[in-house]
């Protein structure tokens, strides 16, 4: 049974949203967990974080940069439209408890995974500050969300379009050294950026949670593909995950797996390019 | 129309195959199969023996002689009809059981090494495709009882017990995480020697009778077993050995490190091979070393060959004689030119400064004599060690069963290598709850699962009949 898609838009350049009617995986889903799609027969299996779900009406909100083939051609999908497959939801859920003061950090399309924690953790009756961050103020999206859904929000951008002129791992340090107890930090982006929130928060010896989105498969357990290292021990990220402690996490590894078919993606790509009409 | 035994021919008409140079570099079928001309005379050969010894020797007990009667008879169609009265997935079945360990190895003709047994899976599977060409027809169903049964996993168990159930005349749905049902059938076991089309024209049969499949439903994450029994009469588990093991060596996770289960799902399910017309990816490697040597390993290593690597190596750290894959398929894939090296083992595998396989280090065994329970171990011979150039390698030693339903059903009884616990009847710790296939054996064969499957059916059907509905 296809899932159909009933919203589509482009929260900003390369950057999509679609809401797909998904009613058992809405009403099942929780903070933190994500699915694997499936376009058409031809498709590959990708992951991608729930962003949102409302089990009244029966979706599922996914947000995804246009990267590879896949992500592409969903975002040349629109309303109406339908994806083959859609399973979920998977991995574990967020830990959603009160902490105490919970500093909530999204960089990029990571923005989108981080709201549904934030607004958890509000919920849970945390203090929640957010730090949300993009290269440039015309990509950044979900701001007044993240209002909602924090105690404090703090904009980052890298080339000080919006907000503080520099990095999130710049506020995390600001809040952590301003004399706030800082009881948790989970930070949802790109490695690099996970990789230097871990740098920032661990000699200040706080809990950093970090989403790990290795390439996956099947998404449960079976294939090993999504295969990472945490304080030294292989995890699959799909089943143990997709969040683990950040001061154990091997990003390297990480970052050299995800780009294992970079080659591949080019080629699919052309291969793309070479079968559309020129017009 | 009797003929005498001594007029008999004593061997079977050899099935054609695509030659190994041929096959070698493409994904189709390599056994062809039997014309009707040489299915009849092979049909002839049969004995119909009284007491028939093949039927005993199959795990889920096919009236063999009956359905070869049929085809010595040219009655194909009746002979479909046997098959399917007890198989359920005959033209799959025809394929992958192995028969030379089941109802040929006790066939009369084969006895005292006089000749060869009937070919009674070579007929089974000439017959299923006669059906599947001449188009199926669905049985008749009897009237619904009212019960139903959640079926979780649509490997050969669960489509066993599903399709059993269905003809009992029990409301049946399936719950399969894949987008696609077969389990091992359309993710494991490579279109070289069972083609997806076949399985999915089996799964259609089942989908025939009535039976619901939810593709795309993980349970343990959109449900638990518990909410299943509070919406159906009984759960049946045949969820499988899913879980792939690694060596626990230096290096497996460099790039390029596959289990066998990843390198055959790319492969078979997403249609890697196909690449870039289909999706999926997967290393094509120019050199690919597979470590095992089951039925995986093989297949792992054939599909390696195929998608055009240069040298393909089995590393096994025992024997020829210890290898646990059919005969057929180590013949098969040593005319396709695959590299055996036996009585070897893996210690690293070694890789470059950006993460990528460079080859395995391994060192030479021996088997020691065997110890008091007769098994021979293999122990390393000292300065030995090697290294063999990779830039792919497949880990194909073994898989578990994957614990995400026994994780989220705290009472169901789970054995030692986290499968799940059931009686000979499927009946498991919790009360409605059934489980078969390689779930409750560990990794085992296709008709074993599906003779489970078929056993609990039986038990299901007398459980619910006999359940109280609340
Ligand atoms: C590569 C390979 C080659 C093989 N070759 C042969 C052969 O030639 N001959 C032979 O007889 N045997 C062979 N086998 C073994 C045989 O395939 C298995 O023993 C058999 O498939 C077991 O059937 P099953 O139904 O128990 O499990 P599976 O076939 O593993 O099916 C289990 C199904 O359950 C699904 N599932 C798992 N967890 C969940 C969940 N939580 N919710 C919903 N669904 C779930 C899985 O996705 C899967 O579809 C081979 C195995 C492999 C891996
Ligand atoms: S044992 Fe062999 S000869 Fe006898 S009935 Fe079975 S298939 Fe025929
Ligand atoms: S994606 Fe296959 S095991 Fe995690």
């Amino acid at each position: 049974m296809p899932f159909t898609i009933l919203k589509k838009r482009e929260l900003v350049p390369t950057i999509h949203q679609v809401d797909v009617a998904a009613p058992r995986v809405a009403e099942k889903a929780m903070p933190g967990q994500f699915v694997i799609l499936r376009i058409d027969e031809c498709g590959e299996r990708i992951p991608l974080t729930i962003a949102d779900f409302d089990a009244a009406d029966g979706t599922v909100t996914l947000i995804f940069q246009e990267i590879g083939k896949t992500t592409r051609q969903l975002a040349s999908l629109g309303a109406g439209d339908s994806i083959a497959d859609l399973a979920g939801p998977l991995g574990c859920a967020s830990s959603i408890e009160r902490f105490g003061t919970v500093v909530c950090v999204g960089g990029g399309v990571g923005i989108a995974p981080i709201f549904p924690i934030a607004r958890g953790l509000m919920e849970a009756g945390n203090k929640v500050i957010s730090i949300i961050g993009a290269r440039s103020a015309d990509i950044l999206f979900w701001e007044e969300r993240m209002e909602e859904a924090s105690s404090e929000l703090y904009v980052t951008t890298d080339d000080g379009t919006k907000g503080h002129h520099g990095f999130v791992t710049d506020i995390v340090q600001k809040v952590i050294e301003s004399g706030e107890q800082v009881d948790r930090v989970i930070a949802i982006g790109p490695p690099v950026m996970m990789r230097a929130v871990a740098g920032v928060t661990k000699p200040f010896g706080v809990k950093t949670v970090v989403s790990l989105n290795p390439i996956m498969v099947d998404g449960t357990g079976m294939c090993g593909a999504c295969r990472v290292l945490v304080g030294g021990v292989t995890k699959f990220a799909c089943v143990d995950g997709p969040e683990f402690d950040a001061h154990e996490v091997d990003f390297t590894l990480l970052m050299s797996r995800l780009a294992m078919y970079l080659p591949e993606e080019k080629e699919a790509l052309d291969y793309e390019a070479a079968a559309e009409p020129a017009v | 129309m009797k003929m005498k035994t001594e007029s008999k021919p004593e061997k079977r008409p050899e099935m054609a195959k695509q030659s190994p140079s041929e096959r070698r570099s493409n994904f189709e079928e390599v056994a062809l199969g039997y014309n009707s001309y040489e299915a009849v005379a092979e049909a002839k050969r049969c004995l119909n023996c009284k007491k028939p010894p093949c039927i005993e020797g199959c795990p889920v007990g096919v009236d063999i002689p009956r359905f070869i009667r049929q085809i010595a008879e040219e009655d194909f169609d009746s002979a479909a009809l046997t098959l399917k009265s007890t198989n359920s997935l005959p033209a799959i079945c025809g394929r992958v059981c192995p028969q030379e360990t089941q109802c040929e190895a006790v066939c009369v003709l084969g006895k005292g090494g006089k000749g060869d047994p009937i070919a009674i899976g070579g007929l089974e599977r000439f017959v299923a495709d006669y059906e599947l060409e001449s188009g199926v027809t669905a049985p008749d169903l009897p009237a619904p009882t009212g019960r139903s049964v959640a079926v979780v996993g649509a490997g050969p168990a669960g489509l066993t017990a599903a399709a059993e159930l269905a003809k009992m005349g029990h409301a049946v749905t399936v719950f399969e995480s894949l987008h696609a049902a077969g389990g091992v059938l359309v993710y494991g076991i490579p279109e070289f020697r069972l083609p997806k089309s076949i399985v999915a024209a089996e799964v259609d049969f089942i989908r025939r009778l009535g039976v619901d499949m939810r593709m795309n439903a993980v349970i343990g994450k959109i449900g638990t077993v518990d909410e299943l029994l509070s919406r159906y009469d009984a759960v049946f588990l045949g969820t499988g050995a899913g879980l792939p093991s690694f060596l626990g060596i230096d290096g497996e996770n460099l790039n390029g490190v596959y289990s066998a289960n990843e390198f055959l799902t790319r492969v078979n399910l997403m249609k890697a091979y196909l690449f870039p017309e289909f999706d999926t990816p997967v290393k094509k490697g120019r050199r690919t070393i597979v470590v095992g040597g089951g039925n995986v390993a093989m297949d792992a290593a054939r599909c390696a060959l195929r998608l055009g690597a240069g040298e393909v190596t089995i590393v096994y750290r025992r024997g020829e004689d210890e290898l646990p894959a059919r005969a057929e398929e180590v013949l098969n894939a040593k005319e396709e030119g695959i590299i055996f090296r036996l009585l070897t083992n893996p210690i690293r595998i070694l890789g470059d400064e950006n993460n990528w396989v460079t080859g395995m280090e391994c060192i030479n065994m021996e088997l020691c004599e065997p110890d008091e329970s007769g098994r021979c171990r293999p122990v390393p011979v000292p300065d030995t060690e090697h290294t063999i150039p990779a830039d792919v390698v497949v880990i194909a030693i073994g898989t578990s069963p994957n614990p995400l339903v026994s994780m989220t059903t705290p009472d169901l009884e789970t054995g030692r290598y986290g499968t799940i616990v059931a009686d000979e009847t499927g009946a498991t710790s919790k009360p409605g709850v059934f489980a078969g296939g390689d779930i409750v054996t560990g990794s085992a064969t296709v008709i074993s699962a599906m003779g489970a499957g078929k056993v609990a059916a039986k038990a299901i059907d007398e459980y619910v009949r006999g359940a109280v509905r609340l």
